[in-house]
């Protein structure tokens, strides 16, 4: 049997996941990593992402995280999220949306346009459409 | 009978005065149960944050960053979180009270305070008070976001960065029940660290990216998130000591009522007595 870790996915505006896992994948900012039972203790910075999340026993979930902070701990891995959703309750027809207005505003900057903000708006929809992809291979591989 | 129109005049205004406390006591009630629930929803990100900043406390790092430094102390600040309304009962004298009885404990000791004042009762309280405001937020309202909140809190942090303030205390009424908040005064910066057994060998984390962006950015988010608690917290307070506030108004006013009715029964009893005495006695008088 795998070892496993607890794991707590928070958001400023709810707790989204808390229990035992068997591995974490999280968005980090200098790369995608997996977390699992005796990791070192770490500290990072999530980039917007899917976070996938391989419970105990096997059965995988994803969420998405606009940012954030990830704490490892031994026994312990913490998410402090900027706001995680589960991955089921977001929409491929507005994030598609929202990257498309985000990549129009980057097209036409005007002078009082605020280039970081679209900047981000693009990373965090084009996370949100890649978090939905995954899922989709995933339910595509199940059947 | 001109006295007992005046006590029914009197009667029918403590009426509606009471018709108006107890309306506001439902409003109250209903207002306090949403400000529970987002005080609920937002606690476990602010317990998680505590723990890892904790956890950091804890650890031995390469670099060390000023939040985690104790400097001998010349000026501190506190973040006062307030009501923006009244009639809520003591809540916002109580905590007054202590947060000026701890910074006479700093005067005393030749400390000055800058004063960072969340909510329009604190400003006018210090106003007329004295005190060094450097910040002022007000009109959150009942549904508080960060976004209001990040600007003052951003002074105090600014000013702890230069050097202006050596510590920083954030007074706030937590939320015990619905008949009790207490006053609580409690250090933000520098970061206490609780004694952590476990964690006491000589470890530090891995850093992604460079441990002085990384702490930067979390540390920030750790104060702030304790602020946004305590202000979420404080708005669940407010309502629920109105509650009961305009609970014990409602029943005064009830009280007051039943005083008054005796009174005025009393003296439309004595009035038709004397009516009736003077008839008797005219009657007595044309018939002898």
């Amino acid at each position: 049997m795998a070892m496993t870790v607890h794991c707590d996915i928070v958001s400023a505006e709810q707790e989204i996941f808390s229990g035992l896992v068997e591995m974490v994948v999280a968005p980090g900012i200098e790369g995608p990593l997996g977390v699992i039972y005796g990791h070192s203790p770490l500290l990072t910075e999530l980039e917007p992402g899917p976070i996938r999340v391989k419970k105990h026993g096997g059965e995988e979930e994803i969420y998405y995280v606009s940012g954030g902070y990830l704490e490892v701990q031994p026994y312990h891995v913490t998410v402090l999220a900027d706001t995680a959703l589960r991955a089921g309750d977001m929409d491929e027809a507005a994030a598609l949306q929202a990257q498309e207005d985000a990549k129009k505003a980057l097209a036409n900057q005007s002078s009082e346009f605020d280039y970081s903000r679209a900047a981000i708006q693009l990373a965090e929809a084009s996370a949100q459409l890649r978090t939905l992809q995954s899922i989709r291979k995933k339910l595509g591989s199940n059947k | 009978m001109a006295g007992a129109k005046e006590i029914r005049t009197q009667i029918s205004s403590i009426k509606s005065t009471q018709k108006i406390t107890s309306a506001m006591e439902m409003v109250a009630a209903s207002k306090m149960r949403r400000a529970q629930e987002r005080m609920e929803v937002g606690k476990p990100y602010a317990t998680r944050i505590r723990k890892v900043v904790g956890h950091i406390a804890n650890a031995n790092p390469e670099y060390q960053h000023k939040y985690l430094e104790s400097r001998e102390v010349e000026r501190v600040g506190y973040i006062l979180v307030s009501t923006d309304r009244g009639l809520c009962g003591g809540l916002n004298i109580n905590l007054f009270k202590q947060a000026i009885k701890a910074m006479k404990g700093w005067s005393d000791a030749k400390v000055e305070v800058d004063l960072c004042l969340i909510g329009a009762k604190a400003a006018a309280f210090f106003n007329s008070f004295g005190g060094n405001v450097v910040a002022t937020t007000r009109d959150v309202g009942e549904a508080p976001s960060l976004e209001d909140l990040i600007g003052s809190v951003k002074v105090m942090l600014d000013g702890y960065s230069e050097g202006k303030i050596d510590r920083l205390y954030l007074v706030s009424n937590e939320f015990v029940n619905t008949m009790t908040q207490v006053p609580s005064i409690k250090q933000l910066l520098p970061l206490e660290a609780e004694p952590n057994e476990k964690l006491k060998h000589n470890w530090d984390y891995i850093y992604e990216p460079s441990a002085q962006d990384l702490l930067e950015g979390l540390l920030i988010r750790y104060i702030e998130s304790q602020v946004y608690q305590a202000v979420v917290e404080n708005a669940a307070c407010e309502q629920a000591a109105r509650m009961v506030a305009m609970k014990s108004a409602t029943d005064n006013a009830g009280d007051l009522i039943d005083g008054l009715q005796l009174v005025y029964n009393k003296a439309r009893q004595a009035a038709i007595t004397q009516e009736l005495s003077e008839i008797v006695g005219g009657a007595a008088a044309v018939s002898s």
